[in-house]
């Protein structure tokens, strides 16, 4: 083998949810982080770069965890870094454990466990600001023996404290850092290490943390893999090996029973605890979860999200609509027409413009994520909504996603890490694109001012129109609960969906942290989703261009007509699959076209009834010439069975790159988006034809 | 039938003395300090009564009545 050239030492920071993680790891890392997958998994890992005394190290930034238990391979993943089993990472120079002081008890549990690993730790004490408010003093010199590395002292959001661990990390990494000698269970070492020495006479490398995890997590995924790799015989030896360590009873409540004695022990001498007055986060409290007030501040919070999403991001993203318009005129006045000028107008402009218009959108609902997770409020809006999403086969903790597809399915699905159940996480992936978005609107908007009679009630407080709209966002919100209930119940037949959450403290965000984690989440959207809507808006834009027309003779070559471009022909080979939709070729070319970014169906649309009523030497608007269009025999194509069937087809389909995008990067995979896909055109098309056919015999 | 820890109302507290499964999901609960012996507090209910939030190891963590009902009490008042 080649030798590598010299890597940068590595740290990896560890430590449970709530506990200031990314807080500290921004404060420390700055805006130098890079985002990946690791292989196979759908954890995504954030590497940072850390300036120390002793030069540049790479921090790599794990995702919190109660314990190193692992039922899933996204699970396996941390052990795996700390083990150094992770191609991408790389034998971990020591470890950073974030520990939260106001907490120690139930920290502690991680904790201990990374300590019996046998690397380099050093201990973030964090939250030390708040020992003080909740009279809880820490003797920090015992702690630090007790836990046999060093322990600092930091409150991250603040940023002190934080000099005192550069130094501490720095000596860890050079190789001066200390590992811990603590041994809970010195009998389950000693059984895991002789058992690792017996696989590895057998050609199965193993280390003996990971053979430790797969005696204790009995069935869990250690055990699982272990027993792929070293064959079915694995299985007996590891229950002979249970039953000679464990006293009748499981080794997992062995293991919680041994490390909260422990922890126990060291907490009881270390810490001290003063009474204090209920504070205003106790007040708080007991008013965000009342079933009157707690109900109403939650839809007070959800209305603000919602209006923010949809009304205040509108006139930014018209500004950006305007901006990329004018962008188009400039280069059209600078440019003669060619296929240049075309690329860039119709190509570059137009694909980097869509991919934009979403900006102002993510940016808001992530902001007010942010703000509602760092707060703490989040875990109580998913306590009080939790029954709710039960019913429709969810967890609480889906609702905001759900809530912020009506915007945009995009940051929808990308807000649906804060589901810690991957089964529910799923569900609500494949279920918010369902969900009425903003895209959807002007389509609906255009059909049912063309089609559905203004008619109106009781002095007009009702509108056959509004009834109509209305009727299409619940037939979205049915998509969602069906689809959420198919994976939920038939899909996936796995562990019951659970609902165990902390409820951390409230805490004020501090606006740094905030503008930090925003921009991350902003920047993964733009370089990752961008790419893959880019390209396709490229792909779309010369099946419409080409072939060229005319040229020779000196003349420039010139676009075709729509009717003759290859999605022109495209449209009319294809248009027998969807003749029994009611559809005509130009229909079928402007869903096809649109199947990148629904709201195209208009531009498209626009295009080709221009071409048409240019001939006629009319000038129309577009909903009085779809009105007017045709067919042959000299009925009109528009009739009200295929316009409500067209609306329910963009209702239920997925007719969205960027959606498609952001669900093969939230699950890692392309099983997802094909299925999604497959699954959303299927429905949009049998809802179609039933709509079509029902209302056509109806009408006679 | 033992005493649960769903069938405790907000306010009243006491100590776990097991559970009636074995499984991934009680680790799980246990890890999180909901062990033999220790002391729990029902703090409320969610408005439709359902999840509950209690106090255990000093942090407060919710969880739904069916997870809680797998969890024996003892010495509640």
């Amino acid at each position: 083998m080649a030798s590598a050239p010299a890597k940068r030492p590595v740290l990896v920071t560890i430590g449970n949810p709530n506990t200031g993680k990314s807080t500290l790891f921004n404060a420390l890392t700055g805006l130098k982080q890079r985002v990946g997958n690791f292989p196979g998994v759908t954890v995504e890992h954030v590497v940072g770069t850390l300036a120390l005394s002793c030069g540049e190290v790479d921090v790599v930034d794990l995702p919190g965890t109660y314990s190193l238990s692992a039922q899933s391979p996204d699970e396996m993943v941390t052990v795996d870094v700390l083990l150094g089993r992770v191609a991408e990472v790389g034998r971990p120079d020591a470890v950073l454990l974030i520990v939260d002081a106001t907490n120690l008890r139930r920290n502690l549990f991680l904790a201990s466990q990374v300590l019996e690993i046998g690397l380099p730790v050093v201990i973030a004490l964090n939250m030390m600001d708040l020992c003080e408010t909740q009279g809880v003093r820490l003797d920090l010199a015992r702690l630090g023996a007790a836990l046999g590395v060093p322990v600092v002292p930091i409150a991250a959001a603040q940023g002190t404290g934080l000099d005192a661990l550069r130094a501490e990390l720095a000596r860890a990494v050079a190789g001066e850092g200390r590992i811990s000698p603590l041994r809970i269970n010195p009998a389950l070492r000693s059984a895991a290490t002789e058992l690792a020495a017996e696989l590895e006479a057998r050609g199965v490398p193993a280390a003996p943390p990971e053979i430790e995890r797969a005696l204790v997590d009995e069935q869990g995924y250690a055990e699982r893999r272990l027993t792929e790799r070293a064959g079915g015989e694995l299985t007996a030896r590891l229950q002979t090996v249970r039953q000679a360590l464990s006293q009748g009873r499981s080794l997992a409540t062995m293991e919680a029973r041994d490390r909260y004695g422990w922890i126990n022990g060291v907490v009881g001498a270390v810490e001290q605890r003063e009474a204090r007055e209920p504070g205003w986060r106790e007040t708080l409290d007991r008013y965000l979860n009342h079933p009157v007030y707690g109900s109403i501040a939650f839809l007070l919070s959800m209305a603000i999200v919602f209006q923010s999403v949809f009304a205040w991001a509108t006139p930014m993203m018209d500004l950006i609509e305007a901006g990329a318009g004018t962008l188009g005129d400039l280069v059209r006045s600078a440019m003669p027409d060619s296929l240049l000028r075309s690329f860039i107008i119709d190509g570059v402009i137009a694909g980097v413009g869509s991919v934009v218009v979403f900006l102002p959108q993510i940016v808001l609902l992530f902001a007010f994520i942010i703000v509602l997770e760092d707060s703490g409020y989040m875990s109580r809006a998913a306590f009080v909504v939790d029954r709710l999403m039960r019913w429709c086969g969810l967890s609480g903790q889906s609702f905001i996603p759900m809530l912020s597809s009506f915007a945009c399915a995009v940051p929808g699905i990308m807000g649906t890490r804060v589901i810690g159940n991957p089964c529910d996480r799923l569900a609500t992936i494949l279920a918010a694109p369902f969900m009425t978005c903003s895209a959807r609107l002007p389509v609906y908007a255009l059909l049912i001012a063309a089609f559905v009679p203004q008619k109106t009630w009781f002095g007009g407080l009702l509108n056959l129109q509004g009834l109509v709209l209305l009727a299409f966002y619940l037939l979205g919100m049915v998509g969602a609960v069906f689809t959420a209930f198919l994976v939920n119940r038939i899909a996936f037949r796995g562990p019951r969906s659970r609902f165990l959450l902390e409820m951390p403290p409230y805490r004020m965000p501090q606006l740094r942290s905030v503008a930090v984690k925003l921009l991350a989440r902003v920047r993964i959207f733009m370089k990752r989703a961008g790419t893959i809507i880019f390209a396709v808006a490229l792909v779309i834009w010369s099946l419409a261009s080409f072939p060229r027309v005319g040229g020779g003779d000196g003349q420039p070559a010139a676009a075709p007509a729509i009717a003759d471009s290859y999605l022109g022909r495209m449209s009319r080979t294809v248009s027998p699959v969807f003749e029994p939709l009611g559809w005509d070729w130009k229909v079928t070319a402007a869903v096809i076209a649109s199947f990148p970014a629904r709201e195209v169906v208009i531009a498209v649309l626009g295009t080709l009834y221009a071409v048409e009523d240019a001939d006629a030497g009319g000038e129309q608007r577009l909903v009085d010439r779809i009105k007017a269009a045709k067919r042959a025999d000299g009925s009109p194509v528009y009739t009200l069975p295929m316009v409500l069937g067209l609306m329910v087809f963009y209702a239920l389909c997925l007719q969205c790159i960027s959606t498609l995008a952001v669900i093969k990067r939230e699950t890692n995979s392309w099983r997802w988006p094909v299925t999604a896909w497959l699954y959303m055109t299927t429905l949009g098309y049998l809802g179609a034809f039933a709509c079509f056919r029902f209302g056509s015999a109806l009408s006679g | 039938m033992p005493v649960t820890l769903a069938s405790l109302a907000p306010g009243q507290r006491g100590i776990v003395s097991g559970y009636a499964q074995d499984d991934a999901f009680t680790q799980r609960l246990m890890q999180l300090g909901l062990i033999e012996g220790s002391e729990v507090e029902v703090l409320r209910c969610a408005p439709t009564g359902d999840p509950i939030e209690v106090r255990v190891m000093g942090y407060a963590l919710s969880l739904r009545r069916s997870e809680a009902a797998l969890i024996e009490m003892d010495e509640v008042r």
